[in-house]
């Protein structure tokens, strides 16, 4: 029977899985190994492309003398300060943007007015209300996380569905417990997003922050170098900033799995 | 239903509760038809949904949860999620969730039609179980008379838009119900008069009511 000899047939051949991770680390370590050994053999002169070794090298150097922690701590302070007063303002009003309709009204026209703006446009005006310390560049940073977060949480609260609306409505549940209870973990998912989102933005903003007004940070140690010729210890700039964004990442991922079980991976 | 839940207010007449209202305890929990169980709640956080929003404290919240869950036959699923578990399951959890406020009334808007027909049956038999260990009274809506007069007491059947009582019809069954009742003479005199209601019904067409 013709049906019968259908189960027979091959099954057809899925595209291929991911290969393992140890794969594809191979890629990253050739480009290195490349790398290194274009330098080993002069054919790009050290000024403009130090070797990996070299760029080992001097990050353990300046981690000996204690320079490296002086500006990945200024960096991170900024970073972290920033990150967390613009996450926590732009999910508080997302929230309220997202469920009341009044605060809707209100802030959606501001919110989309400002959003398109860039932030590192705002620093001179910033270094011109706050000064040129620690509180603009904390604040550039803050706003830049702010908008992603904001209209992420505002879509995610919006998003919340209805049926568990009314099934928290009809046992019993006020207003507050609503929004707790359903809206916010609905929104969560959303809210994540935001945070990767926001992470990148913070980054950019730190090291443009760093670049205009700064004496210490990663920001200043890579305008620095580069002003002063040192190319290796550009690269190390470099490097460092690309660990943070890996990190920050990964972390948020992680903590994205812990706080949300109930999402199928 | 949503009326009876005091969901919606009544356009006409009124919502009577035979008996007065118990303290601490509401006058109707919903079971839903597509289930509407919290995804980030396990399923005992499901069942303590409704007895945290009537202010129990958490030793009382966790006994109940605990009682209904052995009750609804879900002992040893407490700590997963409503995404692990089978949609006969879910409504179980469901089920739990709504007896566990202790309601007057139970309230079930076509509670199995979202499960596949073996399912459904199942369910239909271990609710007449809850019933029998629990004696709560229960509103329960479907489309599908065979159901509604194995399950009820009575039948109240109601006419197409607008939706009137046309009649109030006693399944005439003994109790606990079994599969076997499906063959005896007053199921089937009970359906088929149900059944001419309905009839007479789609005759008239959508465009009137019977006057």
């Amino acid at each position: 029977m013709a049906v019968a000899r259908g189960h027979r047939a091959p099954p057809r051949r899925l595209p291929r899985a991911p290969r393992a991770p140890a794969v594809r680390a191979l890629a990253l370590v050739g480009l290195v190994v490349l790398w290194e050994l274009f330098t080993r053999l002069g054919w790009v002169p050290a000024l403009f492309l130090p070797s990996p070794l070299g760029v080992l090298a001097e990050l353990g150097d300046m981690a000996r003398s204690g320079q490296l922690f002086v500006h990945v701590a200024a960096s991170l302070e900024r970073l972290l300060a920033g990150f967390a007063i613009g996450a926590a303002a732009g999910v508080a009003v997302g929230v309220l943007v997202g469920f009341f309709s009044l605060a809707e009204a209100l802030g959606q026209p501001l919110i989309a007015a400002t959003f398109p703006i860039p932030k590192i446009a705002l620093l001179p005006l910033l270094i011109l209300w706050l000064g040129i310390g620690e509180m603009s560049k904390v604040t550039v940073i803050a706003l830049g996380v702010f908008f992603p977060m904001a209209i992420n949480t505002a879509t995610g609260v919006r998003e919340a569905d209805p049926l568990l609306l009314r099934a928290a409505v009809a046992f019993g549940a006020k207003r507050w417990s609503v929004i707790r209870k359903v809206i916010v973990p609905s929104a969560l998912p959303m809210v994540f997003a935001g945070l990767k989102l926001g992470a990148g933005t913070a980054l950019l903003l730190l090291v443009a922050a760093e670049m205009i007004g700064a004496d210490s940070g990663i920001g200043f140690l890579v305008l620095q170098a580069g002003n002063l010729m040192e190319t290796t210890k550009l690269m190390v700039g470099i490097v460092i900033l690309s660990l943070l964004g890996v990190l920050s990442h990964w972390g948020l991922t992680r903590l994205e799995r812990a706080v949300i079980p109930w999402r199928r991976t | 239903m949503n009326i009876i839940a005091g969901l919606l207010p009544a356009t006409g007449g009124a919502v009577h509760f035979e008996g007065a209202g118990r303290p601490g305890a509401p006058l109707t929990a919903t079971v839903f038809q597509e289930f509407a169980l919290f995804p980030w709640r396990t399923v005992r956080g499901n069942v303590e949904f409704g007895l945290e929003e009537l202010g129990l404290p958490a030793a009382d919240r966790a006994e109940r949860a605990r009682r209904y869950l052995d009750l609804t036959e879900l002992h040893g699923f407490e700590d997963k999620f409503p995404h692990q578990l089978s949609g006969g399951m879910r409504q179980r959890v469901g089920i739990a969730r709504a007896l566990a406020v202790d309601p007057a009334v139970l309230l079930m808007d076509e509670p199995f039609s979202a499960l596949d027909a073996q399912t459904r049956t199942l369910m239909m038999e271990e609710l007449l179980g809850i019933w029998e260990r629990t004696r709560k009274s229960i509103a329960y809506v479907t489309h599908n008379i065979q159901e509604a007069v194995f399950m009820a007491d009575r039948v109240i059947v109601l006419s197409r838009r607008p939706g009137r009582v046309m009649d109030v019809v006693r399944s005439g069954l003994t109790r606990p119900r079994v599969e076997a009742q499906f063959a005896e003479p007053a199921f089937v005199a009970t359906s088929e008069h149900i059944w001419s209601l309905i009839r007479s019904q789609a005759r008239v067409g959508p465009a009137g009511g019977a006057g």
